[in-house]
C-alpha cells in the first residue's frame, strides 16, 4: 500500500543566461544543497537520488549521473536518470516520490538541471534526422502554428499573449532567482520586441537559461526541516504518440487524461475553485489559454477570456505562475521540476515575496516534446 | 532498498514476458523504430496479451547512439500509445527502466509493465562517443576510450594476481561456444582458448575476443503483478530483489580489481539467502566477469552468462536488460530454480543493479 510522501526541502540556483562562474557539478550541487539544508539534513541523510534533463547534448556530456554521482553524494547509493523531453523536470520528481510512496526508501533527493550556455538549445533541438519531420528553428518554430490553430478555434484576439507575457514577468520580479527581471516590462514593450515565429514575438518565449532545481522528498516518519512539509495529493504522467493523425495537438488528450488522473487522486472535482495556486508550463505566452482549457479550469473556448480578466494574475482568483514561469527562467531540464518546486513552497509558506496568502492546495504542471508528455502533481499542506 | 526501509514486505512481481531482436553487427534496413517493432509485437503476443493489458510503460535509451536529441520520442510510437497512457523513460540501460517499473508496481500504482529499450551501436564510432560519458572538465578532453580504460582495469587484474590473459580468453571462448545455443547472439563459434590467445593486442592485454562485439538490438520485458503474474505464466518467474548502486566516477580513487556497487546491491537485493544456478552478468569485457563473479559471490558451481553474455552480443542500453530476461527464460523453462541478473553502465563497471530472480 502506498506511503505518503512530503516535499521536506527545495532548492534552486540563481537562474541567469550564463552561469559560468560554476561547473555542471556545481550548478546542480548548489541547487541540492539549498534543499538539504531546507530539510535540515546532510549528504549522508539521503538514500537514494534521482536526476533528470534534457537531451545530453545540450552540453555534450552523456549519461551525466555517471560524472555527478560524486558531487550529488550518490557514491554507494542507487541514482536514476530520468528523460521524458520538457516534462523532464516533474517526471524526475514522480519518480523520486515513487520511491517513496512505495516505501523503497525515507529519503530521497531529486535534482534537475541544464546548463544551456554549453550549446545552443535551439539548433541541439533541430538536428535533422532521416524520415522525421524537421523541426526548423527550435520549440517556437513547432509551436507557432499549434498556437495560431488556437487562436483560430477560440477566437482569441491578438493581446492576450502580450497580457501573458508581461503577467509573468511581473510576477519574476518577486522572485529573486528568476533568470528575467524585467523592471519596465508592459503591453508595449512586448508588441514592439521582434516577431520571432508569427505569432510569438521575442518577449513572448521563454529565454535560454541556465540553472537547477533540487527536492528533498521523504516519508512521513522522516519528516524534518525548517518549514511544514508539503504532501503529496495526487501524481501522474502520461504521454501520446508523436505521429498520429488523430492528436489534437492544440488541446492534446494526454494533458487531459493526466488531470483527470491526478483530480482524482486529490479529490479535485471544480479545479478552479479548489486549486488555490499553479505553476504551469508556459514556455510560450499563449500556452497559459491553452492549458486552462485542457487543464479543466474553464469551458473549451474560455481560456483566454479567464487571462484577459485578470483571474491567473497574482491578485486574481487563480495565481498562475508566481514565480514567473517558464516565461522568466528556463533552464530546460529543470523546468518542469521548478514548477513542482514552486506549488510546494506556496503550500509550506516559504515563498516570500511570490507568496499567495492561505495557499493549501496547489497543481504543478510540465510538458514535453510536441505536447504529447505530461507529468502533474498537486500538492497540499494538509496530509491526504 | 535502504537499510531504513528493508523491513517492507515486497510485492511480488513477475518477468511475465521476455523478446529481444536479432543481435546483429549492423542493421542497415531498419531504423530504431521498425527494430523495436517486432520485438513489441512478439513480448505481447508471446503471452496473448496487448498493449491494452499493461498500465505502465518504461523505456531506457541513449541520444548519443543515433545522434539526434529525444530519439525515445520517436522510439514510443512502435508502441502506439492511444489513448494515452502512463510512461516514463530513462537515459541507462533497459535494466533501469525495469527498475522503475518495478518500484510503481510495488506501489500499487500499476499492475503490468511494459519495458523496453534498444539501440543501434553501429552507427558511429563507440570508442569516441563513450568518451563522452566521462568527466567533461578533467577527463573526456583527455579522449580515453572505453577500450583503453577497460584495459587499464584488466591490467590491474592481472597486476593484482586474480587474472591472467588466458583467464580472459577462457571466458570469451566458453561465452562464444555457450552462444551457439543462443540462437538470437551474434558472436557464435566454437573455438579453443588457445586460438584466442594468439589474437593480436587491441590494447594490452586486452585482445580481440576479450572486448565486446558491437551490436545493433532492442529487448522487452512485461512485468506482471497479482492475477496477471500468475495468469500469464504457467510457472512464474519472480523478482524477489532489485537494487542498484553508483560508485565514484574518479577512476583514480575505485579500485578497479573489485566492484563494492554491485557487492552492496546484490546484498540488498537479498542474493544471500540461498544458492543460484545460475548468473546472467553484463561484462562487457571478458575480465570484468572475474570482478563480478567475485562481487556476488558466485563459486564455480554456478553457471554463468549461459546466453552467452555481452561477449556475443553487446546492444547498448539493451544489454542489461536482455541478462534479466534471459536469467528469466531459464527459470520458465525450468532449467534453473533461483537466479541472479546484473546489468551495468559507465566506465568500469561504475554503476551496478543486480536483481534476483526465484521460480514458483
Amino acid at each position: 500500500m502506498a506511503e505518503r510522501c512530503a516535499v521536506i526541502g527545495v532548492g534552486q540556483t540563481h537562474h541567469k543566461a550564463k552561469r559560468d562562474d560554476v561547473s555542471i557539478a556545481g550548478l546542480v550541487r548548489e541547487a541540492a544543497k539549498m534543499a538539504l539544508e531546507d530539510a535540515d539534513l546532510t549528504w549522508s541523510d539521503i538514500d537514494a537520488v534521482v536526476i533528470g534533463k534534457a537531451p545530453d547534448m545540450f552540453e555534450g556530456n552523456m549519461m551525466p549521473e555517471l560524472y555527478l554521482a560524486p558531487a550529488l553524494g550518490a557514491v554507494g547509493k542507487p541514482i536514476l536518470r530520468v528523460h521524458t523531453a520538457g516534462s523532464v523536470g516533474g517526471s524526475t520528481a514522480l519518480v523520486a516520490a515513487h520511491l517513496i510512496s512505495a516505501g523503497i526508501h525515507r529519503r530521497v533527493l531529486t535534482v534537475a538541471y541544464e546548463k544551456q550556455s554549453d550549446s545552443d538549445a535551439m539548433w541541439a533541438l533541430s538536428v535533422p534526422q532521416p524520415f522525421a519531420a524537421p523541426l526548423l528553428a527550435g520549440a517556437g518554430g513547432y509551436f507557432a502554428p499549434i498556437i495560431r490553430a488556437y487562436m483560430r478555434r477560440s477566437g482569441a484576439p491578438d493581446h492576450i499573449g502580450r497580457m501573458v507575457a508581461v503577467k509573468d514577468r511581473l510576477n519574476a520580479l518577486r522572485n529573486p532567482y528568476a533568470h528575467l527581471h524585467l523592471a519596465d516590462i508592459d503591453l508595449q514593450m512586448v508588441e514592439e520586441s521582434i516577431m520571432l515565429w508569427d505569432p510569438l514575438r521575442y518577449l513572448e518565449a521563454c529565454p535560454s537559461s541556465d540553472g537547477a532545481a533540487a527536492m528533498v522528498l521523504s516519508s512521513e516518519d522522516a519528516v524534518s526541516g525548517h518549514y511544514p512539509p508539503a504532501w503529496v495529493h495526487g501524481s501522474a504522467m502520461r504521454s501520446e504518440p508523436t505521429m498520429f493523425a488523430g492528436r489534437d495537438q492544440v488541446n492534446p488528450q494526454a494533458g487531459r487524461d493526466c488531470a483527470a488522473d491526478v483530480y482524482a487522486q486529490a479529490g479535485i472535482t471544480d479545479p478552479r475553485s479548489q486549486i488555490d495556486v499553479a505553476e504551469i508550463y508556459v514556455p510560450f505566452s499563449w500556452y497559459e489559454p491553452m492549458w486552462l482549457e485542457n487543464l479543466g479550469f474553464c469551458e473549451l473556448g474560455d481560456g483566454w477570456k479567464l487571462t484577459e480578466s485578470g483571474a491567473t494574475a497574482f491578485d486574481g482568483d487563480i495565481p498562475w505562475n508566481t514565480s514567473g514561469g517558464v516565461l522568466s527562467s528556463n533552464p530546460i531540464g529543470a523546468s518542469g521540476m521548478l514548477r513542482f518546486l514552486e506549488v510546494a513552497m506556496q503550500v509550506r509558506g516559504q515563498a516570500g515575496e511570490h507568496q499567495i496568502d492561505g495557499a493549501r492546495l496547489a497543481l504543478g504542471q510540465a510538458y514535453g516534446g510536441g505536447s504529447q508528455f505530461f507529468s502533474m502533481w498537486v500538492v497540499g499542506s494538509d496530509k491526504p | 532498498m535502504s537499510p531504513a526501509a528493508a523491513g517492507r514486505t515486497v510485492r511480488p512481481v513477475s518477468i511475465a514476458s521476455f523478446a529481444q531482436a536479432q543481435n546483429v553487427r549492423r542493421d542497415d534496413v531498419h531504423n530504431e523504430v521498425e527494430g523495436l517493432l517486432p520485438v513489441i509485437e512478439e513480448v505481447f503476443s508471446t503471452i496473448g496479451i496487448t498493449k491494452d493489458d499493461v498500465d505502465f510503460i518504461c523505456s531506457g535509451s541513449t541520444d548519443y547512439l543515433i545522434g539526434g536529441p529525444f530519439s525515445f520520442v520517436m522510439a514510443l510510437d512502435a508502441v502506439g500509445v492511444w489513448p494515452p497512457r502512463a510512461e516514463s523513460h530513462v537515459e541507462m540501460d533497459g535494466a533501469w527502466a525495469l527498475y522503475e517499473a518495478w518500484v510503481l508496481l510495488q506501489e500499487g500504482k500499476a499492475d503490468a509493465a511494459l519495458v523496453y529499450s534498444f539501440g543501434r551501436s553501429s552507427l558511429g564510432d563507440l570508442g569516441e562517443i563513450l568518451t563522452l560519458q566521462l568527466d567533461p572538465y578533467y577527463l573526456a578532453p583527455l579522449g580515453p576510450d572505453i577500450v583503453s580504460l577497460s584495459a587499464l582495469q584488466a591490467r590491474a587484474l592481472i597486476d593484482a594476481g586474480k587474472a591472467s590473459e588466458a583467464d580472459f580468453a577462457a571466458i570469451a571462448s566458453r561465452s562464444r561456444r555457450d552462444a551457439l545455443g543462443n540462437p538470437k547472439a551474434q558472436v557464435r563459434q566454437d573455438v579453443a582458448v588457445e586460438v584466442l590467445l594468439a589474437d593480436d593486442y587491441v590494447v594490452s592485454p586486452l585482445r580481440r575476443h576479450a572486448l565486446p562485439p558491437i551490436t545493433d538490438g532492442a529487448a522487452a520485458i512485461v512485468l506482471a503483478a497479482g492475477d496477471k503474474a500468475t495468469r500469464w505464466s504457467e510457472r512464474p518467474v519472480w523478482i524477489t530483489g532489485i537494487d542498484h548502486r553508483s560508485e565514484t566516477h574518479s577512476l583514480g580513487a575505485r579500485d578497479l580489481t573489485t566492484s563494492p556497487s554491485t557487492a552492496s546491491a546484490a546484498a540488498m537485493a537479498g542474493l544471500g539467502a540461498g544458492p543460484v544456478d545460475l548468473a546472467e552478468i553484463h561484462a562487457p569485457f571478458a575480465h570484468q566477469e572475474i570482478i563480478l563473479k567475485e562481487a556476488l559471490g558466485l563459486d564455480d558451481a554456478v553457471a554463468v552468462n549461459p546466453s552467452g553474455g555481452a561477449l556475443a552480443a553487446n546492444p547498448l542500453m539493451s544489454a542489461g536488460l536482455i541478462r534479466i530476461g534471459e536469467a528469466a527464460n531459464r527459470i520458465a523453462s525450468g532449467g534453473a530454480d533461483r537466479a541472479v541478473a546484473h546489468a551495468t553502465s559507465g566506465p568500469c563497471l561504475q554503476q551496478n543493479l543486480v536483481c534476483v530472480l526465484e521460480g514458483a
